[in-house]
């Protein structure tokens, strides 16, 4: 599935990151301790206007849950990645992210002043800062990915969080199908109950990836992901709109 | 909490003839209006089974902005009806539901577009018309509203029928609106209302036979 690791660091609980991702590596997150939340988007490096889009993701493999096998794809029809391992068998992109104010109700206030780099961070603002890096800011924000959380909805449409989604070890793995900027929180999900704020940090390994075999598991899950990946790859022999 | 199978129905009593505005807006056409403060506006599905593709923004700041996850997250509920607020990016009360004779509506599922509907339909559909288009084209001929592509987020789908299932399935299945029933809204904030009246013709959001909406307006 991918080789030799050629990066591996942790990026602790309730902080944010962002990087780019070339296409042809595989990003591989681990949740050591359980309970961890990732807050994700995508831009395409060249053009932020292409973006990570949930509706069209979700419509586009007749999926609510995303799991091995799912692409995430960007506004043009394209693919950013692909879930070429997943451990966990849900992760949500419907719940969003945590404020400032969902923040202090759930879990109350922490400064930096007081509390250091043991602060408590939200997921909005973490990602405002990450996007301001490459001169974007809340116009650019689209719903998110919650890597390793379960929103799970009943015949009614009522949300439900599952908190034992993501147990010790759980790990997910990303290859990328184009050049990708990434942008990451690990701030909790927004509707996790947990009564202390929770902070989980995050293992990530980046190794190169595989050649995509004719048999690929992603890009054979539905008509749609081979189209998708069609798309993909007219735009990376440079054909694409 | 809000029930998306048993579908409230919620009647208005405002009369057409009192509308400030009426106006009627083809399949593959846009509408984009700043609705005021207090002012509450219909959109009448006029032939039925029409989905309207619908974006909010603040009209005296418009990168605040309708967020559908922000919404079905504070009511717990994937699906709106009556009784739904439509809340913003920043937190605040947008917009309310406050009459639906459809009883359901979708926003998970999305807009068209073009590129999107080469992955969903076939890649030489690449050039057949698409929400996004409307909207790209609403932006371009309205710069004193200050949108762009990058304000074109996630939508309201009106009058479309998207469930859900407990395992994690989603399917777009035929309306469940029919013609004459509409859906209200009353705004909290003077509010850009970006509507798109889809143009698909590959699926059965608006029954493969895009047809007129019509919106109305009343003072508050």
């Amino acid at each position: 599935m991918s080789k030799t690791v050629l990066y591996e660091d942790e990026i602790p609980g309730g902080t944010h990151w962002s990087m780019l991702m070339r296409k042809g590596t595989t990003l591989r997150l681990v949740d050591n301790q359980g309970g961890a939340n990732v807050g994700m988007l995508f831009y395409n490096p060249l053009n932020y206007l292409e973006r990570y889009n949930a509706p069209d993701t979700l419509k586009c493999q007749h999926t609510f849950k995303l799991t091995r096998g799912h692409c995430l794809y960007s506004d043009m029809g394209r693919i950013f990645c692909s879930i070429v391992e997943d451990t966990l068998g849900w992760h949500d992109t419907v719940g969003g992210n945590t404020t400032k104010k969902i923040v202090k109700i759930k879990w109350g206030e922490r400064n930096y002043q007081e509390y250091r780099n043991d602060w408590y961070l939200n997921g909005y603002d973490s990602f405002l800062v990450e996007l301001a890096k490459y001169g974007m800011n809340e116009r650019d924000m689209a719903a998110n990915l919650n890597l390793f959380s379960k929103v799970s909805a009943d015949d009614d449409g009522n949300l439900l969080f599952d908190q034992t989604n993501s147990k010790n070890g759980a790990a997910i793995t990303l290859r990328f199908e184009m050049d990708t900027q990434v942008i990451l929180h690990t701030c909790p999900h927004p509707m996790n109950p947990a009564k202390d704020y929770p902070k989980v940090p995050i293992v990530y390994q980046i190794s190169e990836a595989e050649s995509l075999a004719e048999n690929d598991y992603c890009r054979n899950l539905c008509d749609e992901n081979q189209r998708g990946f069609k798309n993909t790859e007219l735009y990376n022999i440079g054909c694409g709109c | 909490m809000l029930s998306g199978n048993k579908r409230m129905i919620k009647e208005s009593k405002l009369k057409s003839d009192n509308a400030l505005v009426r106006a009627n807006v083809l399949a593959g056409d846009y509408y984009i209006k700043v609705v005021k403060q207090g002012q509450i506006f219909r959109i009448l599905d006029l032939e039925g089974n029409q989905a309207a593709d619908t974006l909010f923004y603040n009209a005296d700041n418009p990168s605040e902005r309708y967020s559908a996850i922000d919404t079905i997250r504070e009511q717990g509920n994937l699906y709106l009806t009556a009784g739904s607020k439509l809340f913003s990016n920043e937190g605040n009360e947008m917009l309310e539901i406050v009459a639906d004779t459809c009883g359901r509506h979708d926003t998970i599922g999305g807009a068209c577009a073009t590129e999107s509907n080469t992955v969903r339909y076939a890649l030489e559909k690449k050039c057949m018309h698409a929400c996004r288009d409307s909207w790209m084209l609403a932006v371009a001929e309205n710069e004193e509203y200050g949108l762009t592509k990058r304000d074109i987020t996630h939508n309201i789908n009106f009058f479309m029928n998207v469930p859900v299932t407990n395992e994690g399935g989603l399917t777009f299945e035929d309306g469940i609106s029919a013609p004459g029933k509409y859906v209200e809204l009353k705004a909290a904030m003077d509010t850009i209302v970006l509507i798109s009246n889809c143009p698909q013709l590959n699926n059965p959001c608006n029954g493969y036979n895009p047809t007129p909406i019509e919106i109305l307006i009343w003072e508050k």
